[in-house]
């Protein structure tokens, strides 16, 4: 298996808070890689710096082999290949669905309107989302939103898709559906990197279990083994207060 | 009463629909009344005062009125023109320097400087300076192919009034969260193309109601380049009333500048009313 995605020492500060410290990870093609950890052990902040959303103070990225944390990377056309779908959906409420879908297309890949319009629409259709084409986002639920999120993502044909924690503004029977989509991805062998409070979920659908702390990966391996027989005391204690929360 | 075509409401629903429509009629009868009665009032009030015979000739003349019509709207019509240029120059203009405000990156630096200054000059500067050095001062310099005072009256309503509204632009830029451009440069869409179909759409939505209330201003503002020659409706009534002493084309002017601004108030009362309703998620 070829690494798609290699990150190699990242290091991100906010104001002197070191955020992610010396962080390493390996995501293979086709692979589902989950990040776990407490809130604010630096998931949110490892997919920006993915994504090229923030600036990094350490440490390189790898896309395919090229290295896309290089000075002089144009972080445009990095981010047409990297889908990233954020936990509070951010659609644009004055598109209509079609159109959230469709700007990325026509305006960056220059694709005329039928046809992007026609690929969005496949899309939409795929994920049951046909008939709310020309509705504005505020007039879906959370997760329909998150699913039109997902699709915007995926229009732009990314090699790796990000997904922070994208079931955790949704109310919980919202939540399967959105889960559902995510599997169907798997299936079709999208690369995924996602953040997730689901463990259920996580040990589900990864092939690959990261678990987060204070900004590096203190423990990875296939979710049966992170799960079950965890090596390291700190993942023992986070998943103690998961199961002991009823979230496991 | 959202009842579907084949329901047949219930006694209960149907003796409510039965109040409900007695306390409409109700409510719009105490209406009728109470405005009668304060609209009667009113008119004794004015008509009774000692002095309402002289003022009812030097100002409601109806003679006067009907002579200095004609003046009146011809100055009116100079309103019209200026006001469309300079509300469409002005918007233009300050979404410009709004724009130029939110310019990141050193290079723009002098940039964002300068549109910086101009909102914060023109803004402070009294419109009357800014006219008078415009109309007056400007035409000193006898430059060859000097326009007419007209468009330099135009010229400084233009500069002042794009002062507020490139502010208010600016505002509206900012008011669009941070996730939103995130959620764009994700896609892949590079910081212009974000700030066209994403930031621009967004914040002009939301402040369309103040802009509109800016130009409802400038609508009245316009008939100031009359301190510099041109004559407008106002001036027109001033030149009409200095004839015949009687102020009724003072307020022959005056009504003709209300009914003229109804229509715009009244759809940035629509807008206003639109953007509430959409922020309250309706
Ligand atoms: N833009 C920012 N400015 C300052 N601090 C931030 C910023 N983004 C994240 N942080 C801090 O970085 C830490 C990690 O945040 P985050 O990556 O969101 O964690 P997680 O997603 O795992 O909950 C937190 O302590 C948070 O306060
Ligand atoms: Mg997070």
């Amino acid at each position: 298996m070829d690494a798609l995605l290699r990150c190699r020492g990242l290091r991100k500060e906010f104001g002197g808070q070191v955020v992610l410290d010396g962080l390493d990870l390996t995501v293979a093609e086709h692979q589902v890689v989950a990040l776990i950890g407490a809130s604010g052990s630096g998931k949110s902040t490892l997919l920006r710096c993915v994504n090229l959303l923030e600036e990094l103070h350490d440490g390189t990225i790898e896309l395919d082999g090229e290295e896309i944390s290089a000075p002089g990377v144009d972080s445009d056309w990095v981010r047409r290949r990297i889908g990233l779908v954020f936990q509070s959906y951010n659609l644009f409420p004055h598109l209509s669905v079609l159109d959230n879908v469709t700007l990325a297309p026509r305006r960056v890949h220059r694709r005329p309107r039928a046809e992007a319009e026609a690929h969005a629409r496949e899309l939409l259709d795929r994920v049951g989302l046909a008939d709310k084409a020309d509705a504005y986002p505020d007039r879906l639920s959370g997760g329909q939103q998150q699913r039109v999120a997902i699709v915007r993502a995926l229009a732009n044909s990314p090699r790796l898709l990000l997904l922070d924690e994208v079931t955790s503004a949704l109310d919980p029977e919202l939540v399967g559906e959105v889960l559902t989509m995510i599997r169907d991805l798997k299936a079709d062998g999208m690369t995924m990197l996602l953040a997730t409070h689901e463990m259920a979920f996580a040990r589900d659908v990864a092939d690959q279990v990261c678990f987060l702390d204070a900004g590096r990966v203190v423990e990875a391996g296939p979710p049966e083994q992170v799960f079950a027989a965890p090596t390291q005391p700190r993942t023992r204690q986070f998943l103690a207060r998961i199961i002991e929360a009823g979230r496991l | 009463m959202s009842t579907s075509l084949h329901h047949v409401p219930s006694p209960a629903q149907r003796a409510r629909d039965a109040y409900r429509q007695r306390q409409t009629v109700l409510s719009v009868l105490v209406a009728a009344a109470s405005t009668a009665a304060v609209g009667t009032l009113l008119a004794v009030a004015v008509t009774g005062a000692p002095g309402w015979e002289r003022v009812r000739q030097t100002f409601l003349d109806p003679e006067i009125a009907r002579e200095a019509l004609p003046r009146v709207l011809t100055g009116l019509w100079l309103n019209v023109r200026l006001l469309v240029f300079c509300a469409v120059a002005a918007l233009l203009l300050g979404l410009l320097i709004a724009i130029l405000r939110t310019l990141r990156g050193p290079i723009f630096f002098p940039i964002r400087a300068l549109a910086a200054s101009y909102t914060y000059v023109f803004r402070g500067l009294p419109l009357i300076i800014v006219l008078y050095v415009l109309t007056l001062g400007t035409p000193g310099l006898r430059l060859q192919g000097m326009p007419s005072v007209l468009v330099l009256g135009g010229a400084a309503l233009v500069l002042t009034y794009s002062g507020y509204l490139a502010e208010v632009f600016r505002a509206g830029i900012e008011s669009v969260h941070p996730s939103q451009l995130a959620a764009a440069r994700s896609l892949g869409l590079t910081y212009r193309q974000t700030v066209r179909h994403v930031v621009l759409p967004q914040a002009v939505r939301r402040v369309a109601p103040p802009l509109l209330n800016d130009i409802v201003a400038l609508q009245k503002d316009v008939g100031l380049v009359a301190l510099a020659g041109p004559i407008d409706a106002v001036r027109a009534a001033q030149i009409a009333t200095a004839q015949t002493f009687n102020y009724t084309p003072y307020i022959v002017a005056g009504v003709l500048f209300v009914l003229l601004a109804i229509p715009l108030i009244a759809v940035t009362d629509r807008v206003t009313l639109r953007a509430a309703r959409r922020q309250s998620g309706g």
